[in-house]
């Protein structure tokens, strides 16, 4: 014990009188939960927030083109644009102007949508009508068997635009366009029928609608924002980032013969390492507690959604325990293995990254291919971001985190472990 | 001459990948109260000898006896009763002399209060205390290399092994590091010592044995070495008449 508190009271004082590794280890993992926060979050809103231009071609000029700007115009997260510097856009303008990135998307609305949608529906009608009626008229039924070509809306993107974006702006303007639709069949009925009272109750409010909910594990109402997912993943990075300083840490004291006066000493293997993994895990520890009241206090101050930790910050300092010490024992595992600061800062940074990658820190896991959702298993990043989400997102209780704890101290074991049997038999060479 | 403290029986040492045997079926004895110096060009297999001696790497065939035990039978008692000092300045360059000393003797189980007055007394005789709580990246070499054989001279080690202990420092260290020497073997530190400076291994060594590509070529005091080879006048003079003027360069 006397050997192992004297080897933390000198990577202690190694730590301390580093000015640039503080920084680094400190500073550096703020910076990138701020930055990636703040970056997410403003990706978020202006999906979200009503903040996307959006060039709108009206070659109709009629009733519908002019309910469906009304219609984008109350769509949060999309503003309408028909005329720059009070002309009018052309379909061809539009395509430079989105081609070119200056805007994202382009809606077209084709010459007659309103005519043509009109006689369509009329035609139907008339149709339905007649068969209910028995007055079936040959002459109208081939005028309604007189087809009309289709109408297109074209919708322009920026080859920049990602997928879900896309597929949002496709949802909503589908869901308008059969909105408009099914308002203009309403009003064909009423008029063809006439304006009755029993017309006039009906209910054209959308019957089906939705109800959004974020079930959590004990049962609570809650409602995940962009905070809660963001400081998990990264938090969970910063963390697993100082394998690369305790890494170096045991490379530099090989190089420069502190370890080999070690080893000629009565002190085993396990206290050398345990002295700096302990001051490490203390270091991590720090960290999340940085970020964690940074994600409280600091946060909201940036016009961001405030970080909730009531009720489960015990569970949550569980968790960011057992991936210091996973993290700890990759970095012990990989100073033993190598012996040149040339070989362990690339490997370690790389390594880092690709865990973080497979481990979910990046892109959810759930829409990874089946083989990656497979490979993610492998990577502590993904027990400790289900750690995580199991505290800040799910409202789990103890035995909900068991599984992710488990792993990441398993693993902690696993390589202390092999890093212990390697560096004995590299004393055999 | 007392009970060998070191048994060396048919050792050898050849590192994996390696077409030649660093050491090459060594047999040594080293006795108690010795000043036994090591002596051999660049490759010769000194430090190889050195590093098994102190644990740091095995043997490939051969016994080598650290008083009545060996490494592989016990090798926490063996280290309790050496001491190193290796020739790198093994210091921790951003911790102060005082915290270097007092880590490196908690190394050897000794508590605090025992540790604390030793730190100052051999920071004292060395002439060091007043820069007792100055950080090492601002020593000069050979404050230094004075802290560096204090570190391996704080538990009182039976058995103490230098690497070059007195390389690239001034007149001044070098002759504290060797008066502190000589007060440590008269105490009854066994010292074994390798070196380049033949005189200073002549003045201070009560024996010597010269290694070259691996095996002892010659092991006595280093009078009965100089007396016995024709027109020495030194040490010197006899590892160039044993060794050779060939240049030892190796990669």
């Amino acid at each position: 014990m006397h050997k192992f508190l004297a080897s933390i009271k000198k990577e202690s004082l190694q730590l301390l009188r580093d000015p640039g590794g503080l920084i680094i280890l400190f500073l550096m993992p703020v910076i990138l939960v701020v930055t990636i926060t703040l970056i997410q979050d403003s990706t978020f809103k202006s999906v979200s927030g009503n903040t996307i231009d959006i060039l709108l071609v009206d070659n109709d000029k009629g009733r519908l083109s002019a309910e469906i700007q009304k219609n984008f115009n109350e769509i949060s997260f999309l503003n309408p644009v028909s005329k720059i510097k009070d002309v009018r856009i052309t379909e061809k303008e539009a395509s430079r102007l989105v081609a070119s990135g200056k805007y994202q998307l382009a809606v077209v609305i084709p010459e007659g949508l309103t005519s043509d949608l009109d006689t369509q529906i009329e035609k139907n009608i008339n149709k339905i009508l007649e068969e209910f009626e028995g007055t079936e008229d040959t002459a109208k039924v081939e005028a309604v068997q007189e087809k009309l070509s289709h109408k297109v809306v074209k919708l322009y993107f920026d080859p920049i635009t990602q997928e879900t974006f896309r597929s949002s702006v496709i949802f909503s303007v589908d869901k308008l366009i059969a909105s408009i639709e099914t308002k203009s069949i309403y009003q064909a009925f009423e008029k063809e029928l006439g304006e009755s009272e029993s017309l006039q109750s009906f209910n054209r409010d959308q019957f089906v609608k939705y109800e959004q909910i974020n079930p959590s594990l004990s049962g609570e109402d809650n409602l995940p924002n962009s905070v809660q997912h963001n400081i998990p993943a990264w938090t969970l990075f910063a963390i697993f980032f100082m394998i690369i300083p305790l890494s170096l840490n045991l490379v530099h004291e090989k190089g420069q013969g502190t370890f080999m006066r070690l080893q000629t000493t009565p002190v085993n293997y396990l206290t050398i390492i345990g002295g700096k993994g302990f001051v490490f895990l203390f270091v991590s520890l720090v960290q999340f507690t940085l970020i964690l009241l940074i994600g409280v206090y600091l946060f909201p101050k940036l016009g961001l959604p405030n970080l909730e930790i009531s009720g489960y910050i015990g569970l949550l300092y569980l968790v960011a325990l057992s991936a210091g010490l996973a993290a700890v024992g990759l970095g012990v595992l990989l100073g033993t293995l190598f012996n040149t600061h040339e070989q362990t800062a690339p490997f370690c940074a790389v390594l880092i990254i690709i865990l973080a990658a497979i481990g979910g820190v990046w892109v959810p896991v759930f829409v990874m291919p089946k083989t990656m959702q497979i490979v993610a298993k492998i990577s502590p990043l993904n027990w400790g971001l289900e750690g995580f989400y199991d505290c800040f997102l799910r409202k789990g209780s103890f035995i909900d985190i068991l599984p992710e704890i488990g792993l990441l101290i398993g693993f902690f074991i696993s390589t202390i472990v092999i890093a212990i049997i390697y560096y004995e038999k590299k004393k055999a060479v | 001459m007392g009970a060998p403290i070191i048994q060396i029986n048919n050792l050898s040492k050849q590192y994996q990948g390696a077409d030649f045997k660093s050491l090459d079926n060594v047999d040594l004895s080293i006795h108690k109260g010795e000043v036994f110096g090591l002596l051999g060009p660049n490759g010769a297999g000194k430090t190889t000898l050195i590093s098994i001696l102190c644990g740091l790497i095995k043997p490939t065939s051969g016994e080598v006896h650290i008083g009545d035990k060996t490494f592989h039978q016990d090798h926490k008692s063996i280290k309790k009763i050496i001491g190193v000092v290796p020739q790198e300045y093994a210091l921790y360059p951003r911790l102060t002399a005082k915290e270097n000393l007092l880590y490196f003797g908690s190394m050897f189980g000794l508590p605090k209060s025992e540790l604390r007055p030793l730190v100052s007394l051999h920071l004292d005789q060395l002439g060091l205390l007043p820069f007792a709580d100055k950080k090492i990246k601002t020593f000069s070499g050979g404050m230094k290399r004075r802290v560096n054989l204090i570190a391996g001279i704080l538990h009182k080690p039976e058995l103490l092994f230098l690497d070059e202990p007195t390389v690239g420092v001034d007149v001044q260290s070098k002759q504290a590091i060797t008066e502190k020497l000589k007060q440590l073997n008269k105490d009854g530190t066994t010292i074994i010592y390798t070196s380049h400076h033949l005189r200073e291994a002549q003045e201070l060594c009560t024996r010597v044995g010269i290694i070259d590509s691996g095996r002892i070529i010659a092991k006595d005091t280093p009078t009965s070495l100089i007396s016995s080879t024709e027109n020495a006048r030194n040490l010197e003079d006899v590892f160039i008449e044993l060794t050779g003027k060939e240049l030892r360069d190796y990669a």
